[in-house]
């Protein structure tokens, strides 16, 4: 039975938690709103840009002398899977859920025999996934310095990443990120990047000119293509992650109310008995006269 | 007034305009063109240039330097990989663009086209003459 005094430093102790996780519940909210202010003003640029490649892409075909970031090199052998998580954590399930998504794919593809390298952007994911995946890692990218995700953060990555592809050390390229769907809700995907890969949009719009040609502007917007998929998922995932951080805190902050209720309960009725002792002791020894 | 098109240009970041205009000046990769009302379907990529733009209240440039335009008989969209208006770029900013074609001129494979890029920001900068 823990003392009276115990009770009171501990409900102290609870209240403060509270105002920490109340407060950080705030400040995700307000940056989330920002977050998927820049979500929202990427996407125009990101339709378009797929729009446009999808359309090109269908016209070219996969043939021999299509490009290799269209086509592929011909190989499936090692896959590059970028990892990207935040910098960091409080933030529920966000980054199991991107974690336990790679690692499922991961052991997949070992399982069928292709070499596995990992890329990690965010700290957390490479902390998670250093045990099992520590020797495939090739890199990482620190983003911990970084207050708003731009452009040129995605460009950073999709010039590694291409660097790579170039080089032969990579023959397909996988981003595992998280799509922002609620605040409650986020989706962990993979997106394969190279080769890329477009849905079908069957309605093929206007016969264009082409300037120069189409192989040549194709030529032209892959490498920005797989630097917009890259900065849109960085986007959703920097939505997400705020998202996550909110309904967690938001949890915290309600789990730690339950804790002070029970805990005042607890310390009123030890402190009634405390009392009645005292008052049991005084009139018995009254009556004892 | 003339008729117009609706011109957007959009940036990967946000979108930095979306209003009628009458004739669109774009530094298209092999030249450049003017689109205005009823123009062919076409895309063009871009070459690092000035991109002018002639709407309701006068002209407006843009500073971009690279990325795509696609054009309709009623629509312009630009889609920049970086885009600034030209009253707000500053000396710095033409600078630091510079510096960052000369950086990947130097370990581009493709020596010619990285080098026309780098010529290209000169010629802006002395049409802008910034």
């Amino acid at each position: 039975m823990p003392s009276l005094k115990d009770l009171k430093n501990r409900i102290g102790s609870v209240k403060n938690t509270r105002k920490i996780t109340k407060a950080m519940q705030m400040v995700a909210a307000a940056k989330l709103r920002r977050a998927q202010e820049a979500a929202e003003a990427a996407r125009p640029f990101a339709e378009r840009m797929t729009a446009v490649m999808s359309a090109l892409a269908a016209g070219v075909g996969t043939g021999d002398g299509a490009p290799k970031l269209l086509a592929g090199n011909g190989r499936d052998q090692i896959h590059l899977l970028v990892v990207m998580t935040s910098e960091r954590g409080l933030c529920g399930g966000f980054n199991s859920s991107i974690v336990k998504l790679a690692r499922l794919r991961a052991n997949e593809l070992v399982a069928a025999g292709k070499t596995v390298k990992i890329l990690t952007v965010g700290k957390k994911g490479r902390e998670q996934l250093k045990r099992d995946w520590g020797n495939a890692f090739v890199g990482h990218i620190d983003l911990s310095e970084v207050k708003r995700v731009g452009y040129a953060n995605a460009q950073t990555i999709a010039r590694e990443v291409m660097a790579a592809f170039e080089a032969g050390e990579a023959d397909v390229v996988t981003i595992f990120y998280n799509r922002f769907q609620s605040v409650i809700s986020q989706i962990p995907t993979e997106q394969q990047v190279i080769p890329a890969k477009f849905e079908a949009t069957g309605a093929t719009n206007a016969q264009y000119d082409y300037e120069p040609s189409e192989e040549a502007i194709l030529a032209d917007l892959l490498p920005r293509g797989v630097a917009t998929q890259i900065f849109t998922a960085l986007l959703e995932n920097g939505a997400s992650e705020q998202g996550a951080r909110m309904s967690a805190m938001d949890n915290a902050t309600r789990n730690a109310g339950d804790m002070i209720n029970r805990l005042t309960i607890q310390y009123n009725r030890s402190r009634q008995a405390a009392i009645t002792k005292e008052l049991i002791e005084i009139i018995s020894g009254a009556e004892a006269l | 007034m003339a008729s117009t098109v609706q011109f957007d240009l959009v940036s990967p970041e946000r979108r930095l305009a979306s209003y009628p205009a009458t004739e669109v000046q774009i530094p298209g990769a092999q030249g450049d063109l003017t689109a205005m009302e009823g123009h062919a379907p076409t895309i063009t990529s871009l070459r690092p240039g000035l991109l002018k733009v002639v709407g309701a209240e006068g002209m407006k440039a843009y500073v971009v330097t690279g990325g795509f335009a696609e054009i309709n008989a009623s629509s312009v969209s630009v889609l920049a990989e970086q885009a600034v208006p030209l009253d707000e770029m500053t000396p710095a900013q033409m600078d630091a663009l510079v510096a960052d074609a000369c950086e990947a001129a130097a370990v581009n494979a493709d020596k010619d086209t990285a080098d026309k890029a780098v010529a290209d920001l000169y010629a802006m900068r002395a049409q802008a003459g910034i």
